[in-house]
């Protein structure tokens, strides 16, 4: 039988020497021993502490051959080190383990392990809470419709709007800012409690807090396409807002903001789209609501399956609708200048007859709202007179 | 009653890691606790007065704790030590191009040393080069003094300034020649080791014979069971630099004691000899 040996040439430890030394003894046993030659003339001196540290001993080289400068006897150290060690579920999303534990922390899904090390306690971390089927597509989806700021939108496009007109759009954009805000904070938060072990749900949530940024940067660079001056912030609608910061639990925080808030949204930003004054402001809510669409298609996915496993869910649902209503009962909802300035867009100029069309349209969205509303709210096993009393609780900011 | 240990608080890591086997310890039925020390002097001296029962103790603190016990009628004993205090040594480098082939090449030459009190970059290797009959200067990098070499500082800038020329050797551990060279502070082919000095022994859990036997019996038999492969321990065995404590042992001390003889840094009753050391 041929005696396992090494010739490392003149290659020492200073080169790199432990890789193939590692290589060799990960083929032995516990106990085996290797056989090192090699040239580099601080080899042995290298050799000896190199193997106090890795627990494996060293004997003096052979006599009979000068080579031979020294033997290795591989030490347990390696094998104990990953004895206990477990792999972390499978990568793909069939290997998913409802239950992953603390410990595995930041580890990628589907690597082994080694066992022991800090365990990281993240809020939400099983697989019923934050999973939906559909978050590895909508990631997918969501990374390859992101679209760049600058050339997405022709920014020199040449408009010239009527004063007022150009204020109603600076106080809409100055609205949608001010929310896109909180649906950019509440997204971030969320990801940084989901075990990373749900990797697809966390890479959707950051491009969804991406997409929000974005938002906030086109909505801000149309609000000082023409002018430097921002429209107003109202109390109603920051209390509003934050009620929507204050919910700590993942399901009903996407169920808040995605369902009801950004599903609102949808209808605000299709109304927008039919009476924007310009093209820059159509383009931005034409790319704003491709985006908002993914964020409500994840967020019903994500409560539907949660409601198929546990009929109870809908009662907690419908809790977190009431508790809000309840802490905004004494707040005056949405800012009435925004109202007003969505009134404006719809009109188009200021005549009577041109106003009450406006109205009369602001009044339109707010009934595609409520049946939005609604109509989501039955997808998630709702009945329908139950889904119509809550759609009406939603806060009146929209969002 | 509870077993106490003192331990030299030289890197913050000192904390977690006995913490840690504290913890350990305590969950298997050992009453244990630590005190840190900020050198090992203080450390040997309350060892030996039975201030504590035991001592994470350097080879020269162990060296030391022999003295000052025999002095005082009593006795000490490495209960246990770690698998990587077996059988070190140290490396005397000098420049690839130097010219300094033997050891008469460095009459009228400058050695670099780590701290005044470092076995294995001061007191170890210039004990040897003076047995086998070299002459020459020394210059100290002083860092750490106090925590007998366990900073590694004075090696590095040691190594340091035998690159920049301004020393014509260096002295250092086997196991920092080897982290200087894959680090990259001792390019590769830049230098040569001239000479090495035999095995030693390094650090020793020192235990006194005045600490309560069944404890210390305990003690040694918890630590030398403690696996590698336990998930719990295993990042402290890391921290510390073992990966198992074995059994303690005498042998591996005889050439610190013959350099703390030539070189007076004790006398025969364990007191401080040392010119100029102050830790």
């Amino acid at each position: 039988m041929t005696v396992p040996a090494l010739d490392l040439g003149d290659v020492g430890f200073d080169r790199g020497a432990h890789l193939l030394l590692r290589r060799e003894l990960a083929l032995l046993p516990v106990g085996g021993r290797l056989a090192v030659a090699g040239t580099d003339e601080a080899l042995v001196v290298h050799l000896a502490a190199w193997c106090r540290r890795e627990g494996h001993e060293l004997l003096p080289g052979d006599e009979r051959d000068g080579r031979v400068r020294a033997w290795v006897v591989r030490g347990r150290a390696g094998q104990d080190r990953w004895a206990g060690a477990e792999r972390a579920g499978g990568s793909s999303p069939a290997g998913l383990i409802a239950r992953p534990p603390a410990h595995w922390g930041l580890a990628a899904r589907g690597a082994l392990v080694e066992s022991g090390g800090p365990a990281v306690p993240y809020d939400f971390d099983r697989k019923e809470t934050v999973w939906s089927e559909l978050a590895p597509k909508l990631y997918l989806q969501a990374v390859a419709r992101q679209w760049d700021p600058v050339a997405a939108v022709a920014w020199d496009t040449p408009f010239e709007l009527p004063a007022e007109i150009e204020a109603a759009v600076v106080q809409v954009m100055t609205y949608l800012v001010e929310n896109e805000q909180a649906a950019l904070v509440i997204p971030a938060r969320l990801l940084a409690r989901v075990h990373p072990h749900f990797r697809e749900v966390t890479q959707l949530l950051a491009v969804q807090a991406a997409d929000e940024a974005r938002h906030v940067e086109v909505f801000t660079r149309r609000a000082t396409l023409k002018g430097d001056e921002l429209g107003t912030s109202s109390v109603g609608g920051r209390a509003s807002l934050m009620s929507l910061l204050a919910e700590p639990d993942f399901s009903l925080a996407s169920f808040l903001l995605s369902v009801l808030g950004e599903g609102s949204f949808l209808n605000l930003l299709s109304f927008l789209d039919r009476y924007a004054p310009d093209p820059v402001t159509r383009r931005i809510v034409t790319l704003a609501h491709q985006d908002e669409a993914r964020h409500v298609a994840f967020g019903i996915a994500h409560l539907e399956e949660q409601a198929r496993a546990d009929p109870a869910f809908r009662g907690t649902l419908r809790g977190a609708i009431e508790r809000r209503h309840d802490a905004l009962a004494d707040t005056a909802g949405i800012n009435a200048d925004v109202l007003d300035a969505l009134t404006v867009l719809a009109a188009g100029e200021w005549s009577p007859a041109a106003i009450a069309r406006g109205h009369a349209a602001v009044q339109v969205l707010q009934a595609e709202m409520l049946d939005g509303r609604r109509n989501r709210l039955v997808r998630l096993g709702f009945p329908a007179d139950e889904a119509a009393d809550l759609a009406a609780l939603h806060t009146r900011n929209f969002m | 009653m509870t077993l106490l240990m003192g331990a030299v608080a030289y890197d913050a890591k000192v904390v977690p890691i006995w913490t840690g086997f504290r913890s350990w310890l305590l969950r298997n039925g050992l009453p244990f606790d630590f005190v840190l020390y900020s050198h090992y002097e203080r450390q040997v001296e309350d060892l030996v007065a039975g201030r504590v029962h035991a001592a994470w103790n350097s080879p020269l603190a162990w060296v030391r704790a022999r003295r000052l016990a025999a002095a005082a009628g009593r006795s000490v004993r490495p209960l246990v030590m770690r698998d990587t205090d077996r059988d070190l040594r140290s490396v005397v480098v000098v420049r690839a191009d130097s010219g300094i082939a033997s050891l008469d090449d460095l009459k009228g030459q400058v050695v670099g040393t780590g701290a005044v009190d470092s076995p294995q970059a001061t007191l170890l290797p210039l004990h040897h080069l003076r047995v086998a009959g070299a002459n020459f200067e020394v210059r100290r990098f002083e860092v750490g003094v106090g925590l007998h070499g366990d900073h590694i500082g004075g090696e590095r800038d040691a190594a340091r300034a035998l690159l920049a020329g301004e020393v014509a050797a260096a002295c250092m551990v086997d196991a920092n020649h080897l982290l200087f060279s894959r680090e990259g502070t001792l390019s590769p082919g830049a230098t040569r080791i001239l000479t090495g000095t035999a095995a030693y022994d390094h650090c020793n859990m020192t235990v006194v014979d005045s600490a309560p036997e069944e404890l210390v019996r305990l003690f040694g038999e918890l630590l030398t069971g403690m696996s590698y492969a336990d998930p719990e321990v295993r990042p402290l065995l890391d921290l510390e630099g073992l990966t198992a404590w074995v059994e303690g042992r005498t042998s591996g001390y005889g050439e610190l004691e013959a350099a703390v003889d030539a070189g007076g840094f004790y006398d025969e009753a364990g007191r401080i000899t040392a010119d100029g050391y102050r830790p």
